[in-house]
């Protein structure tokens, strides 16, 4: 948000500095005096935790990368001789493998969270955007760097999922062999595909870097949205970013990397597959392929649908809807709080989500599939036919007239809330 | 542009051509430069080298099928019994998903009768297929004595359940073609040529 630089150069070089290139100026009026609402809950420092999530994941991923060798023939050992052989190898690989399901866990919470108190209706349309946006980005990341493994599992994922482009052929003939073959490099999975897969692996962390540099910036325009969905209007809506929210952040920042040392050290190979510890054999495909488990939902969608084409669509579409969302909701009200019939359909998308993850990771046959069809159809049913209706039908509950007023209550005592308790005390201001 | 005219000064003119003039120049250097960048990607002359594999059918007996690797995919070939030859003979094209050949040594649009999906009338005992499902890459299985052949005695694809039949044409399942057969032809009785 807009607000006057209260940046003060005290000594002689800082005033050379600031006159040069004010960056100490704007890191302090961006990240300390920058006016956040008072009211955010934990569900806010999710966007901390996933800037430490990309730095770990580029940290050990340039380091893995000294001892890692993209190559067919050898790829795999060298995965084996940093576990066994370098120097702490061990905990580098198993800190950036669990890291990339960390890094998912936490953009999808922050995404349910976006979704659940309206942070993509305007003015920040942009800024959710940018955020779909890096979601893609990741997802291919984490899918080449599985590759790099170059496991069964790795090899059979790449195979699988490369292939999905050749049902382009169904639409122009021989315009997705084409496409597939030039990702490939060959005419099947290669070491010519692993040493692409490897480059862009490389690469695309920073321009996730790039895209979240943009994302802040989007989101600093219009400032921060809040969890009553409310603009902050006055001065004592908001209060600094430091301290308060620097140790907010930093707190639960300390939960979370107790979470992902708890997986590092006791659970490193509980989030993959076993299979991906046998070295690719193009001559064998495993039993069952699976994909990681941040990929299960939208795996389920691409097998619930029988036509090859129709369902790679879908499975793309699944994403691609996101970037809708401010345009489907017609909704004024930003915050689910405020929504008492979008409430349940939210929740319901919730569970939505997580049965698709569920029956992602099973065969799809008998009821199995049936389920994934609904709930396929309730995934995108969310977006293009409840957004739209609930948001006109629907009568939002009184809205207390500011931040101020959710947190501290009007015209009677706050009941001890403090800023921290925006939730408890926002729900009393109904009987406006 | 068009609306400098001779009789406004010679200068905006001539900066207006230098501008599309250049501008034209980084366009099409610019679209010239993206191609190699591009085509770089796809299958090198090293790949494209290996691309013909002789193979030795002698010591593949009635009954038996061998895999051999041709341009990094496996390649099945199935010297057939008269009763699987017989079955693909008994089936009905219209009860094909894909009534289509699919064979490289044919026209594209040749029925896909069980003659056709072998390579000619004195060797129809043999049946040489790509080894990988249409559907999304998977290696079928019924390669190997003991394996799944799914409910036509052909191949089965156990990633998403394709069934395949003896003539390696697809039958059940979400894959959307039949086996491909590869450029091939015989270069003596008893020997295949593969590409
Ligand atoms: C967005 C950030 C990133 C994500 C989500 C990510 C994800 C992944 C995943 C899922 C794996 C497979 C882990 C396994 O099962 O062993 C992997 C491997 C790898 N990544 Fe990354 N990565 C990221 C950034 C980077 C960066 C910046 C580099 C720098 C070169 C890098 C280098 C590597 C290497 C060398 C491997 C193979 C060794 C291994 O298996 O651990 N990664 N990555
Ligand atoms: S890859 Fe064979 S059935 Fe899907």
């Amino acid at each position: 948000m807009a607000h006057e630089s209260t940046y003060q150069p005290n000594t002689a070089i800082e005033r050379w500095l600031d006159d040069r290139l004010p960056i100490v100026r704007i890191m302090h009026d961006q990240f300390q005096t920058f006016p956040t609402p008072r009211n955010l809950n934990y569900w806010w420092t999710f966007g901390g935790i996933l800037t430490f999530c990309l730095a770990v994941q580029l940290i050990t991923g340039i380091v893995l990368a000294m001892h890692y060798i993209p190559s067919d023939k050898l790829a795999f050992d060298s995965v084996e001789h940093i576990m066994r052989d370098v120097n702490w190898g061990w905990l580098l690989r198993y800190t950036h493998a669990v890291g990339a399901s960390m890094f998912f866990f936490a953009a999808y919470v922050h995404m349910f969270r976006g979704l659940y108190y309206g942070s993509y209706k305007a003015p920040r349309e942009i800024l959710w955007i940018l955020g779909v946006l890096i979601i893609l980005v990741m997802i291919a990341t984490a899918f080449m760097g599985y590759s790099l493994v170059w496991g069964q599992m790795s090899f059979w994922a790449v195979t699988v999922i490369t292939n999905l482009f050749s049902s382009l052929d169904s639409i122009i003939s021989g315009l997705g062999t084409a496409i597939v073959q030039w990702i490939w490099g060959g005419y099947s999975v290669s070491g010519a595909t692993l040493t692409r897969l490897f480059s862009l692996h490389y690469l695309f962390p920073f321009v996730i870097a790039g895209l979240v540099v943009l994302h802040i910036w989007a989101l600093h325009v219009p400032g921060n949205n809040n969890p009553t969905g409310i603009e902050v209007k006055s001065s004592s809506d908001a209060i600094p970013f430091h301290p308060y929210y620097t140790v907010k952040d930093a707190y639960a920042l300390a939960l979370f990397a107790m979470l992902f040392a708890w997986f590092v050290f006791y659970a490193p190979n509980y989030l993959g597959h076993p299979d991906n510890y046998i070295p690719a054999n193009p001559l064998q495909t495993p039993p069952h392929i699976v994909p990681e488990w941040y990929f299960l939902p939208f795996y389920a969608i691409l097998r619930a649908i029988p036509s090859k084409l129709m369902g790679v669509t879908a499975m793309f579409a699944a994403i691609f809807v996101l970037f809708l969302a401010p345009w489907l909701d017609t909704s004024k009200v930003r915050s689910t709080k405020y929504r008492p019939i979008y409430k349940w359909f939210f929740w319901l998308f919730v569970i939505t989500c997580l049965a698709l993850g569920y029956l992602g990771a099973k065969p799809p046959e008998g009821w199995y599939l049936v389920f994934a069809r609904v709930f396929t159809f309730l995934y995108f049913a969310h977006f293009l036919i409840i957004m739209p209706i609930v948001g006109v039908i629907e009568r939002p509950r009184g809205m207390p007239g500011s931040i101020t007023e959710a947190v501290l209550g009007r015209g009677r005592t706050g009941g001890g809330a403090g800023a921290e308790a925006g939730g408890a005390a926002a729900a009393g201001p109904e009987t406006r | 542009m068009a609306s400098h005219t001779m009789t406004e000064s010679e200068e905006p003119t001539r900066r207006d051509f230098l501008f599309i003039a250049s501008g034209a120049f980084a366009a099409v250097g610019g679209a010239a430069a993206l191609w190699p960048l591009i085509d770089q990607m796809n299958p090198d002359a090293s790949s494209k080298a290996l691309a013909s594999l002789e193979v030795d059918l002698r010591p593949v007996r009635e009954g038996q099928a061998i895999t051999v690797m041709w341009r990094g995919k496996p390649v099945f070939i199935r010297n057939r019994t008269g009763e699987e030859i017989e079955a693909a003979r008994a089936v009905d094209l219209n009860d094909l998903p894909d009534p289509i050949a699919r064979n490289a040594n044919l026209p594209e649009d040749a029925p896909a009768t069980d003659e056709n999906r072998a390579r000619d009338k004195a060797h129809e005992r043999w049946l040489v297929v790509i080894g990988i499902c249409t559907h999304l890459g998977c290696i079928p299985k019924g390669q190997r004595v003991g394996d799944a052949r799914g409910d036509y005695g052909g191949w089965f694809c156990p990633c998403h359940g394709s069934h395949y039949d003896t003539a390696g044409r697809i039958r059940k399942g979400p894959a959307p073609r039949n086996l491909d057969v590869p450029p091939y032809q015989f270069v003596s009785d008893t020997k295949i040529k593969i590409g």
